[in-house]
């Protein structure tokens, strides 16, 4: 496929060369080269699987896409290797605050990190087209890893086994098997639409301009959020650092406007100029209207077809809920898929997948929709609660919490996941099955860092005999100063945590027997019924 | 298990309604709303317990409607 004119480019990747032979099969063909589906391509390829990715464009597109990663997404791209040169680029920030009326002075603000001493911190902000071009690099460099760029998904057809898919290139069509798809192709996935499955949700009537700017200057990396602004009255506004001095500023604009007017640099700039004071120097990088929807798909299994990230849900971008939860989509599905492909796992293992990402999806939409309703009030009643909210705030600091400005992305948990073996012991605290493993500095490194890609069990004292098939991670053994991850897991000497290649709490002991973690392993695998 | 009262729990009532009734004098609809959404967190954050505010909307909402089939005395 030619490169479309319309879509700013950010970086060429040129067409992938037409295969040329018939008949060819992939074990998995992911459809998209976005974030998702490049870190899906890792996830699977590192571990040895073949992956062919097909992508409709043949370059990495610039413009205003996700900013905010999130902590869980870095810890997940840590595990697949690519955490610190994302990081590196990436502006680190923890605090967010919330400014009413013309007061310089926040009515609430909040650090999205309240538990220190972990190797990531709460968010990096990073355009969406970094984050795509170093996962584009680490992906090339796996032999396993087969990228498309320029080859675009034109049919599918699964049945009980596979898919075959017809890919066009601009040296013609051609065709191929996969056993399995993962359609990461985006909130118009062409592949739901070919396989005619419904998208339901809300659609929202409200308008924001997002103006990228450029500014030199030495403003913290806060993120800052306006109610009722001078510069923007009765609506609302964003302003956040990006890497090369970028700045995103976001500005509601209401239902009944003239997108075309409204996003023309003479009708921009006098908005950014009362945002940011007058003599502010800055330059247009890239300027944009959309709208927003929430929407998620009634499954994302189908067979031999997986949906991931916004071609399986789509939500409002107030939260940073979007890229997040596709990545968390990566994580939850490419242990599990893995299995399956080695033949350790029955296939009903994937339909944990469906339980838990849609557990994942459903509470980023509820979230994503509830800042979205107290930013724009459906009703009087409605605005009558939330502009209540905004003037108890000032005075009353019960009331700030109340403030919803978008409440940020963090990792989900599925307390009732079949996956999980329920606690028989007594824990004060600790992390519960269902929940992701909390870092911990440890031995010099981190937590996470050990944990890796497999089922860990993660004891303080590790007596007995090791378990088959699970790596051993002792905290008694070898580290000092262990009492702040003893605090954080709820640790007594012998006992143990069973978790997931995803890093999730699948079972806890007091005194494991080699038995007892057998069979949390056999559940968390999807081999017990 | 209910834990919301709904047995008479408050003395002074009628003044207590008197309060609530004067507190929205001169004030437009929009203000009034706006006072009895103060009031309505202002409250829930002292009940502290999101149980009790659940069940006193369920309670307040299930009465819908009676007014208007009531016949006037």
């Amino acid at each position: 496929m030619a490169t479309q004119t319309d879509i700013p480019v950010w970086r060429e990747i040129g067409e992938a060369p037409h295969p040329g032979v018939a008949g060819e099969k992939a074990t998995v063909a992911i459809v998209g080269g976005g974030p998702v589906g490049l870190a899906m391509a890792i996830e699977l390829g590192s571990l040895g699987h073949r992956v062919l990715l097909l992508n409709r464009f043949d370059f990495i597109s610039a413009g205003s896409k996700a900013i905010c990663f999130s902590k869980r997404t870095l810890d997940i791209f840590d595990r697949l290797g690519v955490g610190d040169p994302i990081v590196n680029k990436g502006v680190s920030w923890n605090v967010g605050k919330v400014f009413w009326g013309a007061s310089e002075d926040p009515v609430y603000h909040f650090d999205i990190l309240p538990v220190k001493d972990q190797k990531r911190p709460g968010f990096i902000n990073i355009q969406q087209y970094y984050v795509e071009e170093l996962l584009f690099e680490a992906a090339s460099k796996l032999s396993f890893v087969d990228l498309r760029f320029g080859h675009n998904v034109v049919a599918v057809e699964p049945d009980a086994t596979g898919v075959d898919l017809k890919v066009e290139t601009s040296e013609g069509t051609y065709e191929i098997r996969a056993d399995w798809l993962i359609a990461c192709d985006g909130s118009r996935s062409p592949v739901r639409a070919m396989l005619g499955l419904e998208f339901d949700g809300r659609v929202f009537e409200d308008n924001f301009l997002i103006a990228d700017i450029k500014m030199e200057g030495d403003h913290p990396p806060e993120r800052k959020f306006w109610f009722d602004p001078p510069f923007n009255p009765g609506q609302s506004a964003l302003m956040h650092k990006q890497p090369d001095n970028v700045w995103r500023l976001d500005f509601q604009l209401g239902w009944n406007i003239d997108r075309e007017a409204e996003v023309a640099p003479e009708n921009v700039e006098p908005r950014v100029r009362a945002l940011l004071g007058p003599g502010v120097p800055f330059s247009q990088e890239w300027y944009s209207i959309y709208t927003f929807q929430c929407r998620r798909m009634e499954h994302f299994l189908h067979g031999r077809v997986m949906f991931a990230g916004d071609s399986a849900h789509l939500v409002s971008p107030f939260g940073a809920r979007g890229c997040n939860g596709g990545i968390a989509d990566v994580d939850n599905l490419g242990w599990k898929l893995n299995l399956v492909l080695r033949g350790e796992a029955p296939e009903s293992l994937l339909q944990t997948y469906d339980y838990e990402a849609i557990a994942t999806a459903d509470e980023n939409i509820q979230n994503s929709t509830r800042s979205t309703d107290f930013m724009t009030p459906k009703s009087e009643a409605s605005k009558a609660f939330r502009d209540a909210v905004l003037e108890l705030s000032r005075d009353h600091p019960f009331a700030r919490p109340f403030v919803n400005s978008g409440r940020l992305s963090t990792a989900v948990s599925y307390p009732n996941s079949p996956l999980n073996t329920a606690d028989v012991d007594l824990w004060a605290g600790g992390i519960k099955p269902g929940s992701p493993a909390l870092d911990a500095p440890l031995g010099g490194r981190w937590l996470l860092e050990m944990l890796g890609n497999w089922f860990v069990l993660l004891a303080d004292g590790w007596q007995g005999p090791e378990p088959e098939d699970v790596d051993v991670v002792d905290i008694a053994f070898g580290n000092s100063n262990v009492d702040l991850i003893r605090d954080r897991y709820d640790f007594s000497p012998g006992s143990a945590y069973l978790i997931r290649p995803d890093q999730y709490v699948a079972a806890r002991f007091r005194k494991p027997t080699l038995e007892a973690i057998t069979q949390a392993l056999q559940r968390a695998q999807g081999r017990q019924p | 298990m209910s834990k919301l009262i709904v047995t008479p729990n408050l003395p002074a009532v009628d003044d207590v309604y008197q309060w609530l009734v004067d507190a929205h004098v001169g004030l437009s609809d929009a203000e009034s709303m706006r006072l009895n959404a103060r009031l309505i967190l202002l409250l829930a954050n002292a009940i502290g317990d999101p149980q009790v505010i659940r069940e006193a909307i369920d309670h307040a909402t299930s009465i819908r409607g009676l007014e208007s089939s009531s016949p006037c005395t």
